[in-house]
Parts: C-alpha cells; structure tokens; sequence
C-alpha cells in the first residue's frame, strides 16, 4: 500500500475522473484539482434562438460540478485553480502568433509542457504532492535510473504524440495510468465505480474556442494578420487571392475556390511574400525536414545517426525515417523519411518511436 | 467507491467565522417545530396561521428589542444581500423625485457596489464612493464633504468582512442626520458582535444576514426606521407591511431570531475570548511568517478577526494548503473566491495588486480554543514556507 500524494488533474470527463478513482483505489492520497483556463467568451451577439455555443469549451460550470461531484463520490478534496492568465500568454497566445507567423502551431502540447506539467505540476509539489496525474493514454516506466515514456496499449488512443514534450523531471513525477487500458475498459471501470461520468461523450478539438471553428477564432483575435493576398502556383503564376495564409494549411485541398481542372492542394504558406502555393498531388510529397526545440525524452540526443518511426500530426499514421543530428542548429535534428510525406506542417509537432517506446519529438521548421 | 485508507487531516479546525457559522444547535430545536406540526401560512385566520403569526410576531419583538426598535421596524428578507438590495434600490426610486445622490464606499459587500453600480448605470443615480484610509476606515469628514443637495442616502457597512475593520458609524450619522439625509449600514458582519442600538448608532436601515452568527443561512432582515421612505422590490401579498411580498418562512424567522438573541446575550463573554484568541493568532502569525502584515484596524476590527496579507504567497494557494492540513481560511471574501481580480477592499486601503494577492483571512468563532490557534499558526507558517519554494 502506498503512502504516496497525487494530485489527480481533472476535468470532469471519464478519462480523468477514472483516473482519480483507480488512485483512490490503489491506496494513494489523491487530491483532485482542476485548472480554470482560458476560454473564448460567448459571442456578445449570441441572442435567444442561436445555437447554443459548443460544450467543449474549457471549464463550463456542468464540467466543474461533474468533477467535483466525482471528488465527493470518492471523497477526495477538490480544487478549482485559476490558470486563465497563465493559459492565455502560454497557449493560447502562442496559437495566435503561430498561426500569425504562418504556421500550425499544436497548443496541445505546449498546454502539457507549461501548464499542466509546468504549472499545476509546480503547484501541487509545493503542496506536498508527489506525483500528478492525468487520464493520458500513455505510459511511463522507470529503466537504468531514467524515465521512458511509451505508448499507451490502446492503439487508437494513444496519447504519447501530446507528451513528447516532457523532461524527465517531469516524468519522474507522472502517472497515467490509463496507458495500461483501452478507452473500453476505462468507461467499463467507471461504470464499476459508479462515476456518473461514465457515459460521458468525447471532447474534442481546441478547448478555447467559442464556436469550435479555428478560422472564426482568428477572424476575431487577430484580424490584422489576415491580409488578403495570392493564390499561387509552384512557377509564381497567380490563380486566385486568398483570405489570409492563416486560414490554410498544408495539404488543403477544399475551399480554395480555384477553377482548375486538377484538383490542386495547398503546398506552402510563403509568410514572407503572404502566398499561398498550390499544386498537384504529385508536388505535395516531401521527403525531408527540420525540426527544432527537439526534446529527447532521456535527456540527451542521439550521437548519431537512428532510424525511427515519426508521425507529423497527433492523428497521422507512423512513417519510417532517419535522424540525422544537425548539431548547427540547436537543438534541431534533420530528418528523412522513407517515403515521401503529403502534408508536413511547419509548426506542428514531429515526434519519433522506437517500437513502443516514445523518444522525443520537436517542431517542423521547414520541409523541402 | 470510497477508499477506506484515505487520510483524512486528524484535526479539523473552522476559521472562517466570516464566512459562515455552524447553526446552535438551541435554534435548531427552536426552528424545528415550525416544519412540522405549527406549519401554518402566517397570513391565514385559523388556528394554524395563528400559531405561525403568533411566532413570527414573538421573532419580530425579540430582533426589535436587540436594536431598541418598534416591532413594525423589522422587515424579514431572504438574505442580507437581499436586505442590501432593498435598502439601496428601495430609498432611490422612493426618493426619485427629491435626489438621486449616494454616497457609499469603495470597501462595501459586493451587495451593496454592485446595487449602487446599477443604480448609477441603469437608473440615473449618481454615486460618490468616499475613500478609506491604510486601515481601512473612513474619515466622516469625508462623507460630510460628498454630501450634495440631491443626496439621498449614505451606506457605509458597520464591520468590513474582509479585514474586520469597524466604521465610526455614529459620528456618520450625525452628519446624516443633521442633513436630513437616509443612513444605511450594513451590519452583516457585525450581527452577532457588536451593539445594534439603532437609536445610539444613529441608523435608518441596518441590514442582518441570520447565519454570520449561529443562525440558518436563507433568512436575512432590513431594519426600517419608521418613515423612512422605502419602495418594495418584491411585490405580492401584503407581507412585512407591504415592504416585502412572499410567504413569512417562519421557522428561519423564528431561527434567526433565536440565534440572534444567543449571540447578543453572550455577546460580552464571547467577545473576550474571541479577542484573546485573535490577539494570540496575530501574534504567532506575525512572528511565525516573514514579512507577514495585518491588514485593517488592529483595535477597532471584528473580535474574531484576523487577517493578513503574506508576501511570496498566493491567496488560494494558502487557502489549498491549508485546507489539505485540515483548517478552514479565506482570502477576504466567500462570495469572491476563486477570482483573479485582488481585493477591492485591500485595492481601496492602498495595497498593490501583487501584494493584495497574499491575502488570508482567518476567522474565530466561539467553538475555537488555544490549541486551534496555536496548530494554525504553526501550519500556516508551514504552508507559506512550502509556498515560497517553488
């Protein structure tokens, strides 16, 4: 039986909620918190008759009591922390000027780097906790004095993609345990517990954004960005205008209004001329990459040469490739794959396996 | 599913009196024949009501007596809140033809800025809101000076809630007197502690929440002087003299009145103790954390009051702590917990927002002891230092 803390962070959903109560079971102190973040205010010309504005957004007053009626079910102190300010200039803010530069930035797993395992992590240690806990899918395992981070066992939930980010300190102080089950077996273990919660649908999407759209976000936070500009194909002729490059991204295909016989895809976002480049399917493969900021999982990066398995987007399927270390440039690695790949996003994160196990990952700076 | 091994805190201690209280349990007995079998609408004729009346009367008498009034003086309201609702909103569209001036201040329950706030947004009314000093006290000079000739009302609260700090409510009403100008307090805070002789104090509307001293929450009441012009806000039956509609819920009326009585009868022994012990936590936590300041008036405050602001620490984050080691705390204000904004009370006496957001309130009531001030102090010199490290 353990004596250890944890505090358990949740959000009201079934994955965090079981979570709580597989610690409460296993014997932990589990303290239960969750972050008030940031989140888009409702429209100020929402009126009677619209459609309701998305549930997903962060915090809404059904999600805190469904937490919190969790923590009571189990009998767990339950916190509600203000984060919004920290969320806002970390995350949120991040997004806004990603997307103003001309990328895709993944607040996701700037979120898990310096909010929930930079802030709340913080928190709870100085309140006497020894670990946090999430509902990830992902697991970490202690080998040879080092923490590894690997997939969780459920293939269509693994969560590893979000957490490539985190340091071993940080590590040391996770649990997920969830990363052992498949989703089933945690709504069936809910339903064990009796947590209401259970039947619970999935969130989804960005958890700031009033109407779940992204594009409208922009349009409303950084409208000065949006600056009307060229459709342009790989030669420089000019197609069509676009609305903004931030309203693209790579591999788009639909709503580009371009009447062309062949269907045409977005293959670069030239912030610096403000184009969009488009071409044929047979243009938007690309075999090799940059990623910078990269974070090896051990602590140290390779010396030299590995091959791995990659993945560019959280939802896209593995492609194999090799690591190249390009020791001129920081932190960054440069990276080859097998294959040609359709839709590398500068911006988004890339982060590699070795089989099971979770390496690292960093940022798409530049494809070619 | 709950765990059995579960570590609950050994002790618990409750300091957050100003918060809310634990009901007596003498007016729980008193309260509970009114569910059952004395059940009866105090506005019916027959035997049923009479007995309902007849107890609403005797609540009535009993809160008159305590503020040296008439019995037609006290109206029952839901909460203190609400009383502070239908003092403001009653005394400026009664008075809508003769002025439309108040004078309060910035340190006020949210039940009083945000109803002078709508006042003078939506309905015409002009607000001065009179400054307090460091220690959170207004000068009557102050209030004298704001006074126009379109002035209608003057509310300034008895005690404040979040530092404890008592108001020189009779020079103020001198002032208001002598203009002919309507004096409300709300005296929420200082029901169960201090003297409520309207006569003395000079009051024209006192607003009383039941559970800030040992009575049920849900049941508030607005002392009306007798003439003061007052427009109800809730219309209906003739209820509370036509001052405020909706069925008398007696037993919380008989609950509050009881628990009222309680408190002032034993107002002097309780008060000394409450004092002793606050001094004792002052002290220890003075001494305990560095850098650690009392904030409000270090004599005219609340006798159970303490509160500090701690720099290096953050508000809820002592309170988390704190609560994890199982003692009860607030930063200033239940009703503003979890906000991001700091204090407008410590705002108004001149703290700066970081400073502000060190903000702890402890608060004693008559259940606590020595050994509770001297564990508290000791986790929250614990907490802070934990705090301070990360």
């Amino acid at each position: 039986m353990t004596t250890a803390t944890v505090v358990v962070a949740m959000s009201g959903g079934v994955d965090s909620s079981t979570t709580a109560a597989l610690l409460v079971e296993r014997g932990y102190t589990v303290i239960g918190m969750m972050m008030r973040l940031w989140a888009e205010p409702d429209s100020p010309t929402f009126q009677l008759g619209d459609t309701a504005p998305t549930t997903n957004r962060c915090c809404s007053p059904e999600a805190v009591a469904d937490a919190r009626g969790v923590a009571q079910k189990l009998g767990i102190p339950f916190y509600l922390l203000n984060f919004e300010a920290d969320f806002k200039t970390r995350v949120v803010d991040f997004f806004l000027d990603g997307y103003a530069r001309g990328i895709t930035p993944n607040p996701c797993l700037e979120c898990n780097r310096t909010i929930k395992f930079g802030a709340l992590l913080t928190k709870a240690r100085a309140l006497g906790a020894d670990f946090l806990a999430t509902g990830h899918y992902a697991r970490v395992r202690e080998h040879a004095g080092k923490f590894e981070l690997w997939r969780g066992i459920d293939p269509k939930k693994d969560q590893s993609y979000a957490l490539a980010i985190l340091n071993q300190e940080q590590l040391a102080h996770a649990l997920f345990p969830l990363g052992e089950l498949t989703k089933a077996e945690t709504r069936a273990l809910a339903r064990r517990f009796g947590l209401r919660v259970a039947e619970k649908v999935e969130s989804q999407d960005l958890c700031f954004i009033a109407d779940g759209e992204y594009r409208n976000f922009l349009r409303r936070n950084i409208p000065a960005s949006l600056v009307p500009g060229d459709i342009v194909d790989t030669r420089g002729n000019v197609l069509a205008q676009h609305a903004g490059i931030a309203l693209y991204t790579i591999g788009q295909r639909k709503g580009l209004n371009l009447a062309v016989g062949e269907p045409l895809y977005v293959i670069a976002l030239d912030a610096q001329n403000n184009r969009v480049v488009v071409g044929r399917v047979a243009e938007l493969g690309k075999r090799e990459l940059i990623a910078d900021a990269v974070n090896w999982i051990a602590g140290n990066a390779p010396r030299d040469e590995i091959r791995v398995t990659a993945k560019i987007r959280y939802r896209a399927t593995e492609s194999a490739a090799t690591i190249f270390p390009a020791p001129e440039n920081g932190q960054g690695v440069r990276v080859i794959f097998d294959q040609p790949l359709r839709d590398i996003t500068p911006g988004q994160a890339i982060v590699f396996y070795d089989g099971e196990q979770c390496l690292g990952g960093g940022i798409i700076s530049m494809s070619q | 599913m709950t765990n059995p091994n579960y570590q609950l805190p050994i002790t618990n201690i409750y300091l957050d009196h100003s918060a809310t209280t634990p009901v007596d349990p003498r007016v729980v007995d008193a309260m509970l024949p009114y569910f059952t079998e004395k059940f009866g609408n105090a506005s019916s004729l027959h035997r049923w009501g009479q007995a309902a009346l007849g107890a609403l009367d005797e609540s009535r008498r009993t809160i008159a007596e305590i503020l040296r009034a008439q019995s037609n003086e006290i109206v029952f309201t839901g909460c203190g809140s609400e009383a502070d609702n239908l003092a403001l909103r009653g005394v400026a569209f009664a008075l809508r033809a003769r002025g439309n001036h108040i004078i309060t201040t910035p340190i006020e329950h949210h039940a009083i800025l945000r109803t002078a706030d709508q006042l003078e947004k939506e309905f015409g009314c002009e607000v001065t809101r009179v400054p307090v000093n460091r220690n959170g006290a207004v000068n009557p000079d102050d209030i004298a000076r704001a006074i126009k000739p379109n002035t209608i009302l003057i509310s300034v609260m008895y005690a404040n809630n979040e530092v404890g700090t008592i108001e020189p409510l009779a020079e103020i009403s001198k002032i208001a007197r002598a203009k002919k100008i309507i004096f409300h307090t709300d005296a929420v805070q200082a029901g169960g502690y201090l003297d409520l002789d309207v006569n003395t104090l000079g009051i024209d509307l006192m607003s009383l929440g039941a559970h800030k001293f040992h009575g049920p929450k849900g049941i508030g009441a607005l002392y009306v002087r007798a003439g003061t012009p007052l427009m109800p806000m809730q219309t209906g039956g003739s209820h509370e003299r036509n001052r405020r509609a909706g069925t008398e819920n007696v037993p919380y009326i008989v609950g509050m009145a009881t628990a009222l009585k309680i408190a002032q009868s034993e107002r002097d022994v309780t008060n000394a103790r409450l004092i002793a012990l606050r001094e004792k936590l002052i002290v220890g936590i003075l001494e305990r954390v560095a850098g650690a300041q009392l904030t409000g008036d270090p004599k005219q405050r609340l006798p159970g009051h303490a509160s500090f602001v701690i720099p290096g620490a953050i508000g809820d984050e002592m309170i988390l702590g704190l609560d994890l080691a199982g003692i009860a705390g607030s930063t200033g204000s239940a009703c503003t917990a979890g906000a991001l904004e700091p204090s407008h009370v410590l705002a108004a006496m001149g703290y700066a927002a970081d400073v502000a957001r060190g903000a702890l309130r402890l608060t004693l009531g008559r259940d606590n002891s020595e050994a509770d001030v001297a564990r508290a102090v000791d986790v929250v010199a614990d907490v802070v230092g934990k705090l301070r490290k990360q």
